[in-house]
């Protein structure tokens, strides 16, 4: 029975659903595009500038790829929690919260595959590029143009990261109805109470927007095959 | 562009070059000189590529001195190279073309990238993705790049040492056509035939060493080292 009410739900654009699907993508969204501007700047530095711990570092960036959410959001509950260093801007249990922690747990990821995707590029151009004397601003511009196709498909896997991602925004987020409750927490939240009907709705949701998400990811890198070479 | 220093002769004066205790090049002594085309002969392992690189200042010599028209630092901006697998930057023809003009401090007009692509027979292919050219378009796009900074020397690393004769012929053809233009063409190649057509200097390395340097003629009708007789004999020449 429990499908068929998920499908009524979706079928008739039930308002409860909309609201949680919209307030996580603006979440997620968010996150992802701020995860860009910190992760792919310090990607392509230390892709491309050589200075004293710059292995500890990418081995670092590495290792984060793997944060479990529930540890970024704990770190990210303490920060902001009362007693905490930014607990006076009043954030916890907000959606500026969850964007913060989804934000720290897909940075890394960013950076860290950034950095491979500049560092096996610059390999390739190297050579000619220091024979043209291209200077180092238009190096790094050329170099995150050319690899604008592999970028793409590198935010979309962040994207798709903190999509399905459950741990971190219940802890700073608090599953507040109508204000920090997304598809991830709402499903843990449904399937606990026995309420398989949204659970399973969101369930749908999500999946469809983690398959067109990796089907974009897939049809970028086709298209871009085809026309850039 | 053409108001820009002349950086010839590029003068090599006893340059060696050492990756850790194995010497790529040995004692090179040469000047670069505006002039017929020179070509660098030798069997693989010689030393040939390295020299260009040493050239085109991407290595630093060991030892020796190196100057380009008296001064100890090239200008740079006259001298270009092709190499021998050139990387196509990940964009169409036209953009990369305009991309080395801009390298080059040029601006990327339209009817400027056009006439580049003309000179090296890729009119028609602007928009074309540069890594699917065949092999030997992506070599002429290469050249192309490379006229881009209207160069006074222009390396080329065996640029057609993976090209069919019909590619071949394309390439020499431009080279050929550079070199009228007044461009001083510095080539390496072990293709013997190749030297022949193309005529000019000849200078002949083993094992990095200069082991013998003359006219085209001269070089192929009476060469003066027992190495060069037996390169030129078609036996291995380590």
């Amino acid at each position: 029975m429990q499908p068929v009410g998920a499908l009524d739900l979706l079928l008739s654009a039930d308002a409860n659903l909309i609201a949680i699907v919209r307030l996580s993508l603006a979440v997620t969204l968010s996150a992802t595009f701020f995860a860009a501007l910190l992760g792919m700047p310090l990607g392509a530095f230390v892709a491309l500038v050589r200075f004293p711990g710059r292995e500890a570092l990418i081995v670092i960036l590495n290792a984060f790829m793997g944060l479990p959410p529930v540890v970024v959001g704990l770190c990210v509950f303490l920060l902001l929690s009362r007693s905490g260093p930014l607990g006076e801007l009043g954030l916890l249990f907000t959606p500026t919260a969850m964007v913060i922690a989804q934000t720290l747990l897909i940075a890394p990821i960013v950076a860290a595959l950034t950095r491979q995707v500049i560092e096996d590029l610059w390999a390739e151009y190297h050579d000619e590029f220091t024979a043209m004397r291209v200077g180092p601003l238009a190096r790094v511009a050329a170099l995150l143009w050319d690899a604008r196709f592999s970028l793409v498909t590198i935010l979309l896997a962040g994207f798709g990261r903190a999509a399905a991602e459950v741990g971190a925004v219940i802890i700073v987020g608090g599953n507040i109805a109508g204000f920090t409750r997304v598809m991830t927490t709402t499903i843990a939240l449904e399937t606990s109470k026995g309420d398989l009907g949204l659970a399973v709705g969101l369930g749908l949701v999500l999946m469809v927007l983690i398959m067109t998400v990796n089907a974009l990811a897939w049809g970028v890198r086709r298209w871009s095959e085809k026309h850039a070479g | 562009m053409r108001d820009r220093p002349s950086e010839l002769p590029i003068r090599f004066d006893a340059i060696d070059y050492r990756v850790g205790r194995i010497a790529i090049l040995r004692g090179i002594t040469l000047d670069i000189c505006p002039g017929e085309p020179m070509l660098l002969l030798g069997p693989n392992g010689s030393g040939k590529t390295t020299l260009l690189k040493v050239a085109m200042e991407l290595l630093t010599p060991s030892a020796g001195r190196l100057s380009f028209a008296g001064r100890s630092k090239g200008v740079g901006s006259r001298r270009a190279i092709v190499f021998q697998k050139p990387v196509m930057l990940r964009r169409s023809v036209a953009a990369n073309v305009s991309f080395a003009l801009g390298a080059a401090g040029r601006s990327a007009e339209p009817a400027l990238v056009k006439h580049l692509l003309d000179q090296v027979g890729l009119a028609g292919f602007e928009r074309r993705p540069a890594r699917r050219l065949s092999g030997g378009e992506q070599q002429r796009l290469a050249l192309a790049r490379a006229l881009a900074c209207d160069p006074e020397v222009l390396f080329l690393d065996e640029p057609t040492a993976s090209l069919d004769p019909a590619g071949t012929k394309g390439v020499e053809d431009i080279i050929v056509g550079v070199a009228r233009a007044g461009v001083k063409i510095v080539m390496s190649t072990h293709d013997l035939g190749q030297a022949r057509r193309l005529g000019g200097e000849v200078v002949f390395l083993v094992a990095g060493c200069i082991v013998e340097r003359g006219t085209s003629p001269k070089f192929f009708v009476s060469p003066s080292t027992d190495e060069a007789r037996r390169f030129l004999a078609g036996e291995l020449v380590i």
